[in-house]
């Protein structure tokens, strides 16, 4: 009873974020889920194990995370789009696979529903302790792609991105959201499948016996073939050449492959990265907030105007690559930057390298209850007093 | 190796509980029954380590603890890693004379902890032969993050992520044989129990404690949450398990394989053998099989019950029936 139809559930609904993160990868043409059960991210399994199936896609719960996203590098490699969905100790599990997926340039999407950590932490609770994690969690250099919805319906719109920008770039893309995003009702719209944007992998033109794997286009990313597709190739978490042959000693093939990757996503920065403005034309001070504080900011900043203070937002959709000139614009304006996170400051670090001079304000806030309004309100104050 | 212990329901009750009442389980919960006979075993100073999972949840909310004994909760993947690694210290104490006492270690871990992320810790803790008793909760699924299938699910059950709809009739995989795999490593003692026969668990875990290396106790614990069913069917369901062989009781000492009583005089007099619908119709997780569509998957858990049973039965050198 396979209807591959209802891939796009065109209408108005009222879900979880965990859900419409489903539907969103459902809607960007996902065939395969590898995953493991994780609070607060099971919601996603859950529903990919009955959705999957109806639009004749595969489900398989594996033992483990690192199985998990094994089984998408399989599986984007056997030409399929793949995804799974965790949260911070199964991420911690994926490490080594998402370095592997990086240099083999499999395209796959890795949702992590941020919870509280480090370790068990705090399993219910919301928390965007994974910023750097997520940015630096593998060994080696490499460059990845992060974006942080701070809706339910981002959570949708979001996970259809993650898939266009993976099968573009070849490379993993993170979904990161915290807890609260993650188990929050909202209404969400889903358009009609015509009216979604949905971009995949460019395949090889050249002949069988000319190809080779990881030879870039202009972009900087190779054309992708698939197993079975005809040719013939190797791919291996080996340094490699354009050929996919290992070379562990030439410093030369290292240089040009590390420089590769990182490049392909720091060159393109610009068209990947997303961000919304609120009210910074004439802002005295900025917030800069991403998930679930941008929506207390946004109350905020809109607060702040009515009792005088010229207040603005960048609310980042895009973490990973970060978007550097983006928030140097905005210090070049502003007296001062109030950055509200649900940790104890990661991505404030990237906000003070950008701001040089201006200064910077960390608002963290450890464990269940997010920022109030009230409390970036005063924040900005006493930064312009 | 000598058994003289009893362990009579008089030494049971006077003996403190090591895993005391008021933790947050749900009624009925298998698992905390299993915990509580099991900790009635032990025989003197004993450290626990605890996978994550439903026991390590409801045992220790802030600012409680139902335990008496020093406990660590680990990851998810690594009880039996971190019993080592205790196992493996106490040793090096008592080496260099500054440790006399005898100390007992158990690790707990569920099935997802056991089954699936668990094993390759568990595989390399029993191959080193650190000295340590292993207890494998089983209810069967991913309880604590709500009900999702492990490779401890049977056959036929509907879970979060194995749902029985119209054309699937839920888990479509059989249960793993872990006991096997661990006679497979030619550890010291492994043995099967049921919380519906304490003393056989008591027992059981006594003897795991004390055999030198590793030892292994798969207990099955049914939950009334994820099974679906009345909460005050628990001890039934841990028995018609048994009774039907769904779940069969054995140990194996030294590689001598041996049924225990309760499943042996099943072997004995067959006629005592229930079929597998009895057990299966007491819970709504195989409901769906008890519809025309999907019954012939009662056939096909029947076979595969007999199949592991008279398997069994020539393992402990029992005629095949």
């Amino acid at each position: 009873m396979v209807d591959e139809s209802r891939a796009v559930l065109t209408g108005t609904h009222f879900m979880s974020g965990d859900l419409a993160c489903a539907e969103g990868a459902l809607a960007a043409g996902c065939q395969f889920f590898g995953g493991y059960p994780i609070t607060p991210a099971t919601e996603i399994s859950e529903r990919m194990s009955r959705r999957l199936v109806e639009v004749g896609g595969v489900f398989v719960q594996m033992e483990d995370e690192i199985g998990s996203i094994a089984a998408v590098i399989g599986a984007s490699y056997a030409g399929k789009k793949a995804m799974t969905a965790t949260s911070g100790p199964g991420f911690s599990l994926m490490q080594e696979n998402i370095g592997l997926a990086v240099m083999t340039e499999t395209p796959l999407v890795i949702v992590n529903i941020m919870r509280g950590g480090p370790s068990t932490g705090q399993p219910t609770m919301p928390g965007q302790q994974d910023v750097m994690q997520a940015r630096w969690g593998s060994h080696g250099d490499y460059e990845i792609i992060a974006l942080a919805p701070s809706s339910v319906q981002e959570m949708f719109n979001l996970t259809i991105e993650c898939f266009n920008l993976a099968e573009t770039y070849r490379v993993p893309v993170i979904l990161l959201a915290d807890e609260i995003i993650g188990h929050m009702w909202e209404r969400v719209k889903i358009p009609p499948a015509e009216e979604i944007n949905v971009v995949s992998r460019k395949k090889p033109k050249t002949p069988t016996a000319e190809y080779q794997p990881f030879k870039p286009d202009k972009d900087l990313v190779p054309p992708m073939a698939c197993f079975g597709e005809g040719y013939r190739f190797h791919a291996t978490g080996l340094t490699h050449d354009e050929k996919g042959a290992p070379e562990t000693v030439s410093a030369e093939v290292q240089t040009e492959l590390v420089k590769r990757l990182a490049d392909k996503i720091r060159k393109n920065a610009e068209k990947i990265v997303k961000a919304q403005r609120v009210m910074l034309e004439d802002a005295d001070v900025a917030v800069i907030a991403y998930g679930i504080p941008s929506r207390a900011a946004l109350s905020a900043v809109r607060e702040a105007r009515k009792k005088g203070i010229k207040a603005g937002l960048l609310r980042l959709v895009t973490i990973w690559p970060f978007p550097q000139e983006l928030v140097s614009d905005v210090a070049k304006q502003v007296k001062a930057i109030v950055v509200p996170e649900m940790n104890y400051g990661q991505l404030v670090r990237e906000v003070e390298r950008a701001a040089k001079t201006t200064p910077v304000i960390l608002l963290s806030k450890l464990g269940e209850e997010p920022h109030r309004p009230s409390e970036i309100i005063e924040a900005m104050r006493r930064a312009v007093k | 190796m000598a058994t003289t212990w009893k362990f009579t329901a008089k030494e049971i009750v006077e003996k403190p509980d090591l895993f005391t009442s008021g933790h947050r389980a749900c009624a009925g919960c298998g698992p905390a029954i299993a915990l509580r006979q099991i900790m009635k075993a032990t025989r003197g100073p004993t450290i626990v380590t605890n996978a994550t999972g439903c026991m390590e949840v409801v045992s220790t909310i802030y600012p409680y603890t139902a335990w008496k004994v020093p406990w660590i909760h680990t990851a998810f993947e690594n009880a039996a890693a971190n019993a080592s690694g205790i196992a493996a210290a106490l040793k090096a104490m008592k080496r260099k004379g500054r440790l006399q006492e005898d100390i007992d270690i158990i690790a707990f871990a569920g099935d997802g902890g056991t089954f699936d992320i668990g094993i390759q810790a568990l595989s390399g803790a029993a191959e080193r032969g650190h000295d340590f008793l292993y207890v494998l909760y089983d209810n069967e699924a991913y309880m604590n993050t709500g009900i999702q299938r492990s490779g401890g699910t049977p056959h036929g059950a509907s879970t979060t992520t194995s749902p029985a709809g119209k054309v699937i009739p839920g888990k479509r995989q059989y249960k793993k044989a872990i006991a096997d795999i661990m006679v497979a490593h030619e550890i010291p003692y492994v043995a099967t129990a049921s919380i519906a026969y304490w003393q056989d668990v008591l027992m059981k875990t006594r003897k795991g404690l004390e055999v030198e290396g590793p030892a292994f106790l798969h207990v099955l614990a049914p939950c009334p949450r994820g099974w679906r069913y009345d909460t005050s069917k628990t001890i039934e369901i841990a028995q018609l398990a048994v009774e039907t062989c769904i779940f069969p009781l054995w140990e194996s000492t030294d590689g001598q394989c041996s049924l225990s009583p309760q499943s042996k005089i099943v072997a004995l007099k067959p006629e005592r053998k229930r079929p597998v619908k009895e057990y299966l119709e007491t819970q709504r997780r195989f409901r769906h099989l008890l519809t025309p569509e999907f019954e012939s998957e009662i056939d096909n858990i029947q076979k595969m019950t007999d199949k592991r049973w008279n398997k069994l039965l020539r393992r402990c050198n029992l005629v095949s029936l």
